[in-house]
């Protein structure tokens, strides 16, 4: 298992540095120009100037290899700088936006909380409900309560946030006048009362999340569930006269928990990817919303260093995945 | 690479009556041989939800592609004089803030939805298909393609999508027109990011396939791997790739409809479902409605392809046929 694991986090490495190099010449490509929004007035030569500033005079590999230093040698100084008081960073170059001319790295700290509460929440929710829906229709398969369930699961695939969002803003803030119906992160919660208005705000977010991810989740379960249900050594805990209950709560979940596991942690990295769409819907300015800013401005060095983030997510709860189903199944064996 | 696909036992292929063993040798004596896909469509039709979601499937393809000549106003025509009106006989769906008639732009957004849903959909399953069954029937390649298939499973491909509509938009809409180029950019960045799944699923089974007899007696009366894949291995992975077309048709016509929301889809004035839907937000205090009917018509395209891929799957089983 631990040779495995070492394994595949060598191999994560390439991967990785691939997929970087893959983003970087996809906006290499971009035809859009950083100089575009400068006024006609300014002389070509000190646009010439200003895009060297930016560090778009060198040849292109050296600008790849310049990222490469500033994301995993640079970045990491500033993170231990910043818990230990340290100075290793001290003078060197940050991946600066050119939206903001401020690090990249510090934008995205400032708007992770938004994205983790919204998203995080909706996901936790989601868990929440999935499992004893799924469980339950699994234990009663083809009754109503199934049906019902794969109805609203049948649902919850195919109403696209962008519309469910939307609906819901129209019923509950539009027409009810319940929830504001856009987020406000400057919002903080100091008091019951503003503890209750970020609730308030936080409702339908979480709702339209939470109503996809239950979707997945609550089929998935209930497949699982089902694979287990009419296997012998449930037959035999019957038969020994267990109770119905440490049957299916015990036997059968646990045994069924496994794939859905690794389907939670395979979820994760969405989390922190922000849900793109949603965070636009209802204007959470969390890394989804700030994506979506850069590619519009133009604003490469944000776009590789969010999307190349997203990226390590993948991979490495890919990676968290494949090594919790092999210790969680102890059948499965990866050498 | 995945376990799940090692806990899939082989016999997903075998012919259906083989599948329920000493099912009354009487009654075979009687009935005359039945074809597979007699029982598969016998299996089909009880699944209530996969009728009616074929049907309305159905249905809303003939209303987009045929509707414009029953109702034809054109979907561009504006009529400043007649905006933002409700529901009446000369426009069922009301107007929009130009004054076109929402239904006419509701059937020309759907023929562009459902037509990028189709084209990509055919796009990623022949890439799948090919990647998938020459990963699984040549063992030197399946190393670097199932490779290849990790990394791009690995890449944030909303965001990716996002990045190549910016890109490419511009030298594409001068090479072929605003209209038929960013048509060809999404459908081809839909399908090039959504082939992954297939791909996986077709090349397990070809694996499967491959160390079965039939295989073995074919190679050995001379068959040439080209004859054995279109011969023998193709008609057999047919199932999962069809259930995959179903669910490739969902994906791609909300992605395409997430484009256009996130305003990087189909020009303004060009109606598609998702760009329809962001418009009506503009307007979602006053005309709420309008917001109402193109969302309603992805969700309800979405849901019946689905429910179909969900009767397809279980129909095209032949553990579950039968039952």
């Amino acid at each position: 298992m631990l040779t495995f694991t070492i394994r595949r986090l060598i191999l994560a490495v390439p991967t990785l540095l691939f997929i970087s190099l893959v983003i970087f010449l996809l906006l290499e490509l971009a035809p859009g120009d950083p100089m575009a929004q400068v006024p006609l007035t300014v002389p070509p030569e000190v646009k010439e100037k200003m895009r060297e500033a930016l560090g778009l005079g060198q040849p292109m590999h050296i600008r790849f290899w310049k990222w490469l230093v500033q994301f995993f040698w640079i970045e990491p100084q500033v993170l231990i700088d910043h818990y230990l008081g340290t100075s290793f960073s001290a003078g060197d170059l940050r991946v600066i936006s050119w939206q903001t001319r401020s690090p990249v790295m510090d934008i995205v700290i400032q708007r992770i909380p938004q994205t983790l509460w919204v998203v995080g929440t909706a996901y936790v929710v989601a868990i929440l409900i999935a499992l004893p829906i799924g469980i339950y229709s699994a234990y009663r398969q083809y009754s109503w309560f199934d049906q019902l369930g794969t109805f609203v699961s049948m649902v919850g695939f195919s109403v696209p946030p962008f519309f469910s969002g939307v609906l819901v803003i129209v019923i509950f803030s539009v027409q009810l006048g319940w929830f504001p119906s856009i987020y406000d992160t400057t919002h903080t919660v100091d008091s019951w009362d503003s503890f209750v208005y970020q609730l308030k705000q936080m409702i339908m977010p979480v709702m339209v999340l939470a109503l996809q991810i239950t979707a997945q989740l609550s089929r998935f379960m209930r497949a699982s569930m089902l694979d287990n249900l009419n296997q012998d050594y449930v037959r035999t805990a019957r038969a020994k006269g267990l109770s119905e209950y440490v049957v299916v709560m015990v036997h059968v979940l646990r045994n069924s928990m496994i794939p859905v596991v690794t389907v939670i942690a395979l979820g994760i990295p969405s989390i922190f990817g922000g849900a793109i769409i949603t965070e636009q819907v209802f204007k959470v300015n969390g890394i989804g919303q700030l994506l979506i800013g850069a590619i519009q401005a133009n604003d490469l060095p944000m776009v590789q260093t969010l999307t190349f983030i997203f990226a390590v997510l993948i991979v490495l709860f890919n990676l968290i995945a494949d090594v919790l189903y092999g210790i969680l199944d102890p059948r499965i064996r990866y050498d | 690479m995945t376990d799940k696909e090692r806990f899939v036992p082989d016999e997903g292929m075998a012919p259906a009556s083989t599948a329920v063993p000493g099912a009354g040798a009487l009654e075979e004596l009687h009935n005359p041989p039945r074809s597979q896909w007699q029982d598969v469509w016998d299996q089909f039709k009880s699944h209530r939800g996969a009728l009616m979601g074929g049907a309305l499937f159905l249905f809303i393809i003939l209303a987009v592609y045929l509707g414009p000549y029953v109702w034809d106003i054109d979907a561009t025509k504006i009529d400043i004089r007649a905006r933002n009106q409700g529901p009446s006989w000369a426009h069922p769906f009301g107007t929009d803030q130009l004054g076109r008639d929402m239904l006419a732009r509701m059937m020309a957004g759907g023929a562009t939805s459902v037509s990028v849903g189709l084209t990509a959909m055919l796009l990623a399953l022949f890439l799948g298909s090919f990647i998938g069954v020459l990963a699984g029937f040549f063992k030197r390649l399946d190393g670097p393609l199932m490779r290849m298939t990790d990394l791009f499973l690995a890449l944030p491909l909303l965001p990716l999508l996002l990045v190549m509509m910016l890109l490419f938009r511009e030298p594409l809409n001068a090479a072929f027109g605003p209209e038929q180029g960013i048509f060809i950019l999404i459908v081809a960045s839909i399908g090039v990011t959504s082939w992954m799944p297939t791909a996986r699923i077709v090349r397990g089974d070809v694996l499967a396939l491959k160390e079965r007899e039939f295989v073995m007696a074919a190679r050995s009366i001379g068959t040439t791997n080209s004859g054995l894949i279109t011969r023998h291995i193709l008609p057999n992975v047919l199932s999962p790739i069809m259930v995959s077309a179903t669910l490739g048709i969902a994906t791609a016509i909300i992605t395409e409809s997430s484009l256009s929301f996130l305003g990087l889809g189909f020009p303004p004035d060009f109606p598609t479902w998702g760009r329809l839907l962001f418009d009506a937000t503009d307007y979602l205090q006053q005309y709420p409605e309008r917001v109402f009917w193109p969302g309603m018509a992805i969700s309800l395209t979405v849901l019946s392809v689905n429910y179909l891929g969900d009767g397809l799957r279980d129909a095209l089983d032949p553990r579950i046929r039968g039952r």
